[in-house]
């Protein structure tokens, strides 16, 4: 297997506040191969947007990465002075925000805005630029891109601006797109169009992606491999055929069952009773456990952390049970010592 | 575009016609102009005749006709105290207040805006917590006790820069003007401070305030996701977005510089319109007066028009609202 494009080994991310300091995303560790699609998934506050936004380098202070590692290609980036982090971003990393109303600037024409991304990146001279900047929105599905580049913003609808939005990140190229919700503002009958585009575009030119989401139904359409978030760390993770057919997190059971189907539309993840804990009231133990219907004793004292499965790993301490039922000789192995 | 433009007109058309008839009023019916005319001891015989002259004894609403006519063309009649046509006077006077309130906007203005930029990025540095203390300072201070202030320090104890007047001019024929020379320039300085501080302190918070919001929004974000340096958005990205408020705040405050140079005119004896209405003021003398409302008024509308069609300029959005209505 080729080494990852993106590898997070328990990255931690903390806000300190005044009434103590808040971890919002805890020991959270993944790799993204060379263009594969890592679907992020889990309930709001779940910390997926606090993930992307780390391996980013764009963390609001005083949130910060108090720990861990983000190296991406085999180099590490998480301490890199900010003009070099600069230099990855947009080259390297690409992201695509929530909202495609408000990601762009309104007071420039799109093509200004592709243009400024390319040369900040590239040699490119103006005139190469824009012709580059052309042939993205082309690519993006823009009709008439070498008129509509000159464009404002607002004189386009929600969807094909999502569609600039796209292009914009991926005009310098870059290996790995962090998409957070691209289609979670969107009309729902354009939410697929816009998920294709995305998946294209990106497999064309080998760019990985890290594609945060509520909506099983896109993940089990577009990712290779899904990861389950619950309160800042990762319940689950694994190939989506696994996750999704044979869950073995009770939290991703839940989720499952929440799938919307096609007449639907996009549900949001309502299905398990109770709400995720906010950050100043994490629960000792698994934090899942007072949601979660198969808890034991062990569960409200101990915390699981992932533990390897054949093709993942989950952190739950009934799965780690029943491997050792399972195979009692070989017990599973925490992936790493817990701190 | 053009509909938006001519309905602008018509409305600051509006306006001009509402303060021609305060300014009317304030003629026709504060004191009596034949009074002011003759002698203590005219005839009755010869204040009718001059009160026929002046057209007193028409109807209210020809007289403010041709009132509005003549203001039109900039007529406003002779000054009682000068007997001077009032036109002639405040075209002498106006060069004075107008380098005044120029330096001071450009001062306020080519100051605040990088301040408010800076405080607005480096919100915690002690450089922004040093600024932000003196704009307070500015804020809160009263005109003209900044003015005696800065002439007590400057002129009194260190002797640096003089405290009256507009020293040397050169006469370019209609005009004066103290900016051609270094003694002119001198003597400036403390004006224009005094009159722009406030301006100045408005405009450093006001930039700041709008700095702070749209580093927030989604698309500066985006921006810096995209990789792009800082200059380019703070300034490429972030303060165009600020601009709009900040022309708005800018626009007023040329208006708001006129009103203040009253003060400031008076605490530095500076030669120009201010000082002409205070002296009017005290010596009743009504055409100079209602002349200075007009035209404080005229200049308000022009500037507030021309705010108009910066925004327009500076953002797209308006562009498109001012031609589908
Ligand atoms: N500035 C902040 N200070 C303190 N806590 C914060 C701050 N910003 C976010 N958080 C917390 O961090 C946690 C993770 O937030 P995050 O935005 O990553 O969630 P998410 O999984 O993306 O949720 P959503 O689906 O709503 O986007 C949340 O509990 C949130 O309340
Ligand atoms: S560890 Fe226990 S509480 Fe947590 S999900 Fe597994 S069974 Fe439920
Ligand atoms: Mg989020």
């Amino acid at each position: 297997m080729s080494p990852p494009v993106l590898s997070v080994r328990n990255l931690r991310v903390e806000f300190p506040t005044r009434r103590g300091t808040l971890v919002a995303v805890d020991d959270v560790s993944f790799d993204i191969g060379p263009g594969e699609v890592l679907g992020v998934v889990g309930e709001s506050g779940a910390g997926k947007s606090m993930t992307g936004t780390a391996v980013i380098g764009l963390l609001e202070p005083p949130g910060r990465i108090a720990s861990g590692e983000v190296w991406l290609q085999g180099e590490r980036i998480d301490r890199l002075p900010p003009e070099k982090m600069r230099r990855v971003r947009g080259r390297r990393i690409g992201m695509v925000f929530q909202d495609p109303l408000t990601s762009l600037n309104p007071l420039y024409q799109i093509g200004e805005q592709l243009i400024e991304t390319i040369r900040t990146h590239t040699d490119a001279s103006p005139a190469v630029a824009r012709k580059r900047a052309i042939g993205l929105l082309e690519a993006a599905g823009i009709q008439g891109a070498a008129r509509r580049i000159d464009s404002y913003p607002h004189e386009f609808s929600g969807g094909m601006r999502q569609r600039v939005v796209i292009a914009l990140a991926l005009a310098a190229e870059p290996d790995l797109i962090i998409a957070d919700e691209p289609t979670t503002a969107l009309d729902v009958s354009i939410q697929a169009q816009i998920i294709d585009l995305l998946k294209t575009l990106c497999r064309d030119r080998g760019a990985a992606i890290m594609l945060i989401t509520h909506d099983m139904g896109v993940i089990a359409e577009t990712a290779d491999r899904v990861a389950v978030m619950y309160a800042g760390r990762i319940a689950e993770i694994g190939p989506v055929r696994d996750v999704v057919q044979r869950p073995q997190h009770p939290y991703t059971k839940g989720l499952m069952g929440s799938i919307p189907t096609l007449e639907m539309g996009g549900t949001r993840l309502t299905q398990i009773p109770g709400s995720m804990p906010r950050l100043t009231a994490i629960p000792t133990g698994c934090a899942f456990n007072p949601r979660c219907n198969a808890a034991f004793d062990r569960c409200r004292v101990e915390r699981p952390d992932p533990m390897q499965t054949g093709t993942g790993a989950v952190a739950c301490w009934l799965a780690a049970r029943a491997a050792d039922e399972a195979d009692p000789a070989n017990q599973m192995h925490p992936t790493r010592m817990a701190p | 575009m053009l509909a938006y433009s001519i309905r602008r007109i018509f409305e600051a058309l509006i306006v001009m016609i509402t303060v021609a008839a305060l300014a009317f009023v304030l003629f026709r019916f504060v004191g009596d102009p034949v009074n002011q005319l003759v002698g203590q001891d005219a005839t009755l015989a010869e204040r009718n005749l001059i009160r026929q002259q002046l057209g007193l004894d028409d109807p209210m609403p020809v007289q403010f006709g041709r009132f509005l006519w003549k203001a039109a063309h900039f007529d406003f009649g002779m000054s009682y105290q000068v007997k001077q046509p009032v036109t002639a006077v405040f075209a002498s006077r106006f060069p004075a207040t107008f380098e005044l309130a120029l330096t001071a906007a450009l001062f306020a203005t080519l100051i605040g805006i990088p301040m408010g930029v800076y405080t607005g990025i480096h919100r915690d540095s002690w450089v922004s917590k040093v600024f932000l203390t003196i704009s307070l300072i500015g804020i809160s201070l009263p005109t003209f006790l900044i003015g005696i202030l800065l002439i007590w320090v400057f002129s009194t104890l260190l002797g640096w820069l003089p405290s009256f007047g507009r020293g040397e001019v050169v006469d370019l024929g209609i005009w004066k003007t103290g900016f051609l020379t270094r003694d002119g320039w001198a003597h400036l300085v403390l004006p224009a401070i005094t009159l722009g501080l406030f301006q100045l302190t408005l405009i450093t918070r006001l930039v700041r305030s709008q700095m702070l919001e749209v580093l927030r929004a989604d698309y500066i974000k985006f921006a810096r996701a995209r990789g792009l340096s800082d200059r380019a958005i703070n300034f490429g990205h972030a303060l165009k977005n600020t601009l709009i408020p900040v022309i708005t705040v800018i626009g007023l405050q040329v208006g708001a510089i006129i009103a203040f140079a009253l003060i400031t005119e008076f605490v530095f004896q500076w030669p120009g319109m201010g000082l002409l209405f205070l002296q009017s003021v005290q010596n009743a003398d009504i055409p100079v007066m209602s002349a200075y409302l007009f035209l404080v008024a005229f200049l308000f509308v022009a500037i507030n028009f021309i705010v108009d069609l910066l925004y327009v300029w500076v953002d797209p959005r308006i562009r498109i609202l001012g031609t589908s209505t």
